[in-house]
């Protein structure tokens, strides 16, 4: 096991899932063999390089840890056998979330846009979740165009390889809005997780107060997106609408649960004549239908005693989901942090609570 | 001696409502169409004048997007952060089992009744002295002369 | 070291006072009322194109002028124009010592920045002359047209002499991110005079108020400023505003507390990662917020666990000394300062600090 392994014990009677591992498309052309004539065609006449815009720009220290990137000109993450050596062959290790960030919201042709998409997901079955079982897969739709988005949901949700839709962050309307509840009433309807993921390129800036200048700012503010988007989850009512959805935070952090659903919930309880559909406190909906991942921790070992707290507060034996985020690297300490977790926690935290969530031993 | 007459009638038309001091408290007196509650005038919150807020009915929801409102007149909503009571039963409405406002009986005595009945209103220490026409009796309506002619609100502070 | 060993400049606990109230809004008696200080260039303009702001965000909210039902003066006037009635609400009936006046009316979302920084000197005006010259408790926050700052510093020059103004005050809904350049200006300035930038609730500056979009509710809008002052913290901290005015003291105000710790380490985090991007960030984002950065404390969170937010405060415990206790009178969600407080509490000591010590300290009371 590599400088940053998993770095802990087994967790007896049960194996771990890391709840975000990433593939990355090596090129447009890797989709060619998943895409019509006519836009093979079109892709290789016009030069259009696929949707390029990354959330991880490769080469800042975030974006790759060591040994992930193939050697061969491929990008971290393009390569399984990668995988298999930094994560799904660590001892201990049972399954993985797979997650293709590739930003299909980027492309504002929306035929394009639902035609690549659809190639995405026909790569990941072919390349990667065919030919290794311990993956799971995520759905690349169309996020910006929701009828698109139910056509691909419909096309290959019921695949059981599948078990979550993946929508970025960042969107032009947040993802509680009407007018996207077909989408989230096809996840549900397939027995598919909902999952928000770092990222998106919906046009409108990252922040309420504009466009900063640096990447670090938006990787800071993820975490303020991320409690936007679950703050209009709830307010538009989705988890009583939807009583089976189930949501998923990905790699936007978690440690601003706690502040974050004390306001929520004291704000609800003046205003919630305006939302009468939200019939319990916001936080308690959290619990019995959201998951978090647990990358980045956005805390350093050297501070167990906030972890301590924040863990208590998040609850997090009954919500966090471990995660590596393979390829990419948020702090030098990799999983090193694990050691922190109460010995209660250790199995829900690093398989339990992921392995149900995803109803994994279906 | 938990009876206390606390206003005349016609001083709280229907619509209206006049908050009063009884046995060192303050109450609202509330009249909803013809129909008295008394709530106290504390929220138990942050200790807001709860009786000075909007009246107003029950907003509820079985799906996004659809708005029921009934019991109009029956919820009354902080002055300040506007937690919702239900005047029958002081319950809030986001916590009813744990967060209450003490709600009280109120409701409507002729004078006649007052001054004549043995189920004759309490007493208070600082009862304001009978006034003309009135029968001293059994009781001493707290800043009220009851006087025969008139009705009169009356709440229960050991009641609901 | 780790940061939580380095306290920030304590301020004496021995000099306490009675209670300071960081937030305190005056309001116009009606929109009118402001003429008579503004110049008569602008009197038409006033009363029919008016501000030209950035319009489209319009919730129904839950009460009249965000104001406490109760807080409607008799003489007529909305809340917060009416100094009588100020006093028995607020500054007799809890024995105010200081309370720092942020005028509801604010300048900042206008497009048209000549008439905005009319409107800004107008209001500071009546704020002295209404206010300030009636009542000694009072202080002032002085509204600059923040989005124009060349005009915003010439307005702190003119008034920077008179010391009951005691900070220089902005709405967090901005159109760039506070730690933008456009902005510097009037940091320098502030730094210069020796005055804090106190950063309020509210505005809009056209920018849905979530980096996903415009939200459906008024519930969410008013949660939603959370995360505004998320991000113009963010924003000042790693695009490097601290270090470049080494003087500079920024209060958020309205915007809430408990979300400070989390942040920080999150800012921390990506710092020791992604550092090398921001090179003028030369300390850990941590750091840097525990000495330069101050809180009003209401809207005060409410765990449902009230010893939750002590023990979040525990792993953060500079936050002690820059909270500052504010009740946002006259507005809904006031917090009242007898039971405000007991949802958090608080140890000995950091209460005195909270409703007293570290406005003084901040504001040089
Ligand atoms: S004091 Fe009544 S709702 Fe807060």
């Amino acid at each position: 096991m590599g400088e940053v392994g998993i770095g802990m014990a087994r967790p007896a009677g049960a194996g771990i899932v890391d709840a975000d591992v990433h593939c990355t498309v090596p090129s447009a052309a890797a989709l060619f063999p998943y895409l019509a004539d006519h836009w093979v065609e079109q892709i290789r006449q016009s030069g259009f390089s696929g949707a390029s815009e990354n959330a991880y720009p490769p080469g800042i220290p975030t974006s790759a840890r060591p040994g992930s990137a193939p050697g061969d000109g491929r990008p971290a993450g393009s390569d399984l056998d990668v995988l298999r050596t930094q994560v799904l062959d660590v001892d201990g290790v049972e399954a993985a979330i797979l997650n293709c960030a590739y930003a299909v919201d980027t492309i504002r042709n929306p035929d394009a846009a639902s035609a690549i998409a659809s190639a995405v997901n026909d790569w990941q079955l072919a390349e990667w979740l065919e030919v290794e079982p311990r993956l799971h897969g995520s759905l690349v739709v169309p996020s910006q165009i929701p009828e698109l988005a139910v056509a691909e949901i419909e096309r290959l949700g019921d695949d059981p390889r599948f078990v979550q839709v993946f929508l970025p962050a960042r969107s032009a309307v947040p993802y509680g809005r009407r007018d996207f509840h077909k989408v989230l009433a096809a996840a549900v309807e397939r027995d598919l997780v909902v999952s928000l993921q770092y990222g998106g390129f919906p046009g409108n800036p990252p922040t309420a107060v504009g466009w900063p200048s640096y990447h670090i700012e938006e990787y800071v503010g993820m975490a303020s997106v991320m409690q936007s988007q679950l703050m209009n989850l709830i307010a538009e009512g989705v988890f009583d609408a939807f009583g089976d959805l189930r949501v998923s935070l990905v790699e936007g952090g978690f440690t601003w649960l706690p502040s974050f659903l004390w306001r929520f919930d004291k704000d609800w309880k003046g205003l919630r004549r305006e939302v009468p559909w939200v019939r319990r406190p916001p936080s308690e909906y959290v619990h019995d239908h959201v998951r978090l991942t647990t990358a980045p921790l956005d805390l350093d070992t050297h501070r167990p005693e906030a972890f301590a707290t924040l863990f208590a507060q998040v609850g997090g034996a009954d919500v966090l989901m471990y995660a590596s985020d393979h390829p990419h690297l948020h702090a030098d300490t990799g999983d090193d942090w694990t050691s922190m977790l109460p010995e209660d926690a250790r199995a829900p935290v690093l398989g339990d609570n992921a392995r149900a969530f995803y109803r994994l031993n279906r | 001696m938990s009876i206390h007459v606390v206003a005349r009638l016609d001083e709280v038309p229907p619509g209206t409502r006049k908050v009063v001091e009884v046995a060192g408290r303050e109450i609202g007196v509330f009249n909803v169409d013809g129909e008295l509650f008394a709530v106290r005038n504390r929220c138990p919150h942050m200790a807001g004048p709860l009786c000075e807020g909007y009246v107003s009915g029950a907003v509820s929801s079985t799906t996004p997007g659809e708005y029921h409102f009934d019991r109009v007149g029956e919820i009354l909503r902080c002055p300040w952060h506007q937690w919702e009571f239900d005047m029958r039963t002081g319950q809030s409405w986001f916590d009813p089992a744990r967060v209450r406002v003490r709600a009280y009986q109120a409701r409507i005595a002729s004078g006649a009744s007052l001054v004549a009945t043995d189920e004759a209103p309490a007493t208070t220490t600082d009862a304001a002295p009978p006034a003309e026409g009135m029968v001293p009796g059994p009781y001493v309506a707290e800043t009220y002369p009851v006087s025969v002619e008139h009705d009169y609100i009356v709440v229960d502070l050991l009641s609901r | 070291m780790s940061v939580t060993e380095r306290l920030p400049d304590t301020a004496d606990t021995r000099a306490t006072g009675g209670m300071v109230d960081c937030d305190v809004h005056t309001a116009l008696r009606s929109p009118d009322a402001i003429l008579d200080y503004l110049p008569t260039r602008w009197h038409t303009h006033h009363r029919t194109f008016g501000g030209n702001g950035y319009y489209g965000s319009k919730y129904p909210k839950s009460v009249p002028n965000a104001a406490r039902v109760d807080a409607w003066p008799g003489s007529g006037g909305a809340p917060g124009s009416d100094l009588q009635m100020m006093r028995e609400q607020l500054l007799d009936r809890w024995d105010i010592d200081v309370a720092i006046l942020n005028p509801g009316v604010h300048s900042g979302g206008s497009r048209n920045l000549d008439y905005a920084a009319a409107v800004a000197s107008a209001i500071n005006d009546i704020t002295a002359a209404e206010w300030l010259d009636h009542d000694e408790r009072l202080r002032g926050s002085l509204v600059v047209s923040f989005e124009d700052p060349p005009a915003a510093v010439a307005e702190i020059e003119r008034l920077a002499d008179d010391d009951r103004f005691v900070q220089v005050y902005l709405q967090v809904r901005t159109t760039q991110p506070l730690g933008h350049r456009k902005y510097w200006p009037i940091y320098a300035a502030a730094e210069a005079h020796g005055l804090p930038v106190g950063v309020h609730f509210g505005g809009n500056s056209g920018t849905p108020i979530t980096g996903a979009g415009w939200p459906s509710y008024y519930l969410e809008d008013h949660v939603g400023n959370a995360q505004s002052f998320q991000a113009q913290l963010t924003s000042l901290v790693l695009e490097g505003v601290f270090e470049r005015f080494p003087g500079l003291r920024y209060v958020s105000i309205e915007g809430g507390t408990a979300w400070v710790p989390p942040l920080a380490w999150r800012m921390d985090a990506a710092w020791q990662r992604l550092g090398d991007e921001v090179p003028h960030v030369t300390r850990p984002p941590s750091e840097t917020i525990a000495e330069r950065v101050w809180f009003t404390t209401q809207p005060i969170e409410e765990p449902p666990t009230p010893g939750d937010f002590l023990d979040l405060l525990d792993t953060f415990p500079s936050l002690v000394d820059r909270l500052m206790f504010s009740t946002d009178y006259p507005h809904w969600d006031f917090d009242d300062p007898d039971h405000a407080m007991k949802h958090v509490r608080l140890p000995d000591g950091a209460e005195e600090k909270i409703r007293s010590v570290n406005a003084r300290a901040l504001y040089g009371l």
